[in-house]
């Protein structure tokens, strides 16, 4: 078994009465793929707002690495390694990939020795570079991402988070809004971030892409852990079972 | 497991995203080509080999142009700023009361550079507060700025007494209207701004954050920009913009009126259009506007010379806004952008 990444201990959540999370303890090793499944309502989202330093948990424990963290943003989150793919992307479409991936923290050079200009050919080599890593070629760096499709988009919010390093990456429903070969694109990238040793926490509702790219699987039901299965020893009825609950 | 495959994308821009690219040029050539042929089979005249006609649009588009720079970041940033136009009015009046009082006691032109730092600081005053409502207190910009747009009509009048405020100073008069090399300062005053203008939205991270607030908001605020920081900024910027419109103005006219900028605050924003922004945000360039404002000073200029009756004027910028738009649409949906996916 390789280096643990990430450890939630016992973490709960809760928002005035509710409580949405409740003791839940999850782990994912480097080059692990787990993923997070549950019906609407679950606490699905808030785990990952918790982990991702969008919410401050009620209690429990984060361990990165063994350390314990306390986040107070997602800038925090992202600086240790943890980076979020929403469902929307969040890239500006108008922008070149170059440009979303270092949007901003752009880099400069001087022209003329002396004005300070974007370093457009450093940002499209970073990028070129970036998403060769990923089996995406372009030959035009310089077109902005509304040309590309749904899962080639995915593919540069998934370059970004690799190019900034990330370790854990967290994947909010990434082929919801695709067509199936997108999808298939989409969870071939995921086995490349697994084969480069980083963990993914996988939010999906599609059992046949969960069960093509997880290794384990955790099964929350009303914020608790309703169950945690290797994808080897469990059957799409039985996740069915864990999630509705009987 | 799944074999990963290679993706090569390969991006092409059809002929109508380079049609929709260049067609504030398109539009400019064509009223050029239009007017020419006009006057010669009218009157057998030219109207663009006529020196006098060139430097006349030009000093004509100084003004709208200035003012359109400003909106141009504003629009491509997803907003709008409707208060440019008498905030422009402001500053002209400012400039005038301050030269008047500054002649005497310091010189002439020490007097105009002072006039030029107190209209345009005085000018950002306004942009700073649209700034303010818009990033923190989230009054939409249509709104804020349409608020604006009566205090600084108000504060300007009250401040010209409710009429034309005349300028005396010879160094003031000559700035607007002397020429080097038979092309009048305004002219290169507007040129080099414009260049400026154009460095800071191409060049800069600011120009690239106001792209990126444009196309997707919140992906902006995740990848760590400072919104709050940039929009308002944004607005001091447009203030300023119309602050140095109004300045020029003064020179030009050597008066500074409260309604000065009255009708340039909707060329402005066409000019911004025509030149290629999207009303919707996260598109344009300055240069698609400075063309975006020679098309409309030819036009206005181009039908005074061949003596039609002026109001053809409103009905000839009004129909190029819409072809503008309908050429921006029909790229949308057809050219390849999958903005709706």
């Amino acid at each position: 078994m390789s280096e643990t990444l990430l450890e939630v201990r016992n973490l709960s959540k809760n928002f005035g009465a509710v409580q949405a999370l409740a003791d839940l303890s999850m782990k994912v090793s480097a080059g692990e793929v787990v993923a997070l499944a549950g019906d609407n309502g679950a606490g699905k989202t808030t785990l990952i707002k918790a982990i991702s330093g969008v919410y401050k948990p009620s209690g429990g424990e984060i361990l990165l690495r063994g350390e314990p963290v306390h986040f107070n943003s997602p800038q925090e989150a992202r600086e240790k390694g943890i980076e979020t793919i929403y469902q929307d992307l969040a890239l500006a479409d108008n922008l070149s990939i170059g440009a979303n991936i270092f949007l901003g923290r752009e880099p400069m050079r001087k022209a003329f020795g002396f004005i300070p200009v974007l370093d457009r050919r450093k940002m499209a080599e970073a990028a070129k570079s970036t998403m060769a890593l990923l089996d995406f070629h372009v030959s035009r760096m310089d077109a902005p991402v509304s040309n590309f499709s749904g899962g080639q988009r995915q593919a540069v919010a998934i370059g970004r988070a690799v190019y900034w390093n990330a370790q854990l990456l967290i994947m909010d429903e990434p082929t919801a809004a695709l067509g199936v070969p997108e999808q298939r694109k989409v969870i071939s990238l995921i086995h490349q971030l697994k084969a480069q040793g980083r963990g993914v926490i996988f939010i999906s509702h599609n059992l046949q892409d969960i069960f093509a790219v997880s290794d384990r699987i955790v099964v929350l039901r009303r914020g608790v852990q309703a169950g945690e299965r290797r994808i080897a020893d469990t059957t799409h009825d039985e996740v069915v079972r864990l999630m509705v609950g009987g | 497991m799944a074999q990963p495959q290679a993706d090569h994308a390969d991006v092409k821009l059809t002929l109508l995203q380079h049609i929709a690219n260049l067609r504030a040029w398109l539009f400019l050539a064509f009223l050029i080509v239009g007017f020419e042929l006009w006057s010669y089979l009218d009157f057998g005249g030219t109207f663009v080999f006529n020196p006098y006609n060139v430097q006349s649009i030009a000093i004509y588009a100084v003004v709208p142009l200035l003012i359109a720079t400003g909106q141009t970041y504003v629009i491509i940033s997803g907003g709008i700023d409707l208060s440019m136009g008498f905030i422009m009015g402001l500053a002209a009046v400012v400039a005038a009361h301050v030269i008047n009082w500054a002649g005497p006691i310091m010189g002439l032109p020490m007097a105009v550079l002072l006039g030029l730092l107190v209209s345009v600081l005085v000018a950002g005053i306004p942009g700073l507060v649209n700034g303010l409502l818009i990033s923190r207190l989230r009054v939409p910009p249509f709104i804020g700025t349409l608020g604006m747009f009566g205090v600084a009509r108000g504060v300007a009048f009250l401040l010209a007494g409710g009429t034309t405020v005349p300028v005396k100073n010879e160094f003031f008069s000559a700035l607007g209207n002397g020429k080097l090399w038979n092309i009048p300062y305004i002219v290169i005053i507007a040129a080099v701004f414009v260049l400026l203008m154009n460095y800071l939205l191409s060049q800069t991270r600011f120009g690239q954050h106001n792209y990126a607030i444009g196309a997707n908001e919140q992906a902006a605020r995740r990848a760590g920009i400072d919104i709050r920081g940039h929009i308002l900024k944004l607005y001091i910027l447009s203030g300023m913009c119309a602050g140095l419109a109004g300045f020029i103005y003064a020179a030009r006219f050597s008066a500074g009126a409260a309604q000065a900028g009255e009708p340039l605050l909707l060329d402005s924003v066409a000019a911004v259009v025509i030149g290629g922004a999207s009303l919707f945000g996260g598109s344009g360039t300055i240069l698609g506007t400075v063309a975006g404002a020679l098309v409309i000073a030819v036009i206005q200029y181009g039908l005074v010379f061949i003596n039609v009756k002026p109001f053809w004027q409103f009905i000839s910028v009004g129909v190029v806004i819409i072809i503008s738009v309908l050429i921006d649409q029909a790229q949308r949906q057809f050219g390849g952008g999958r903005q709706s996916e």
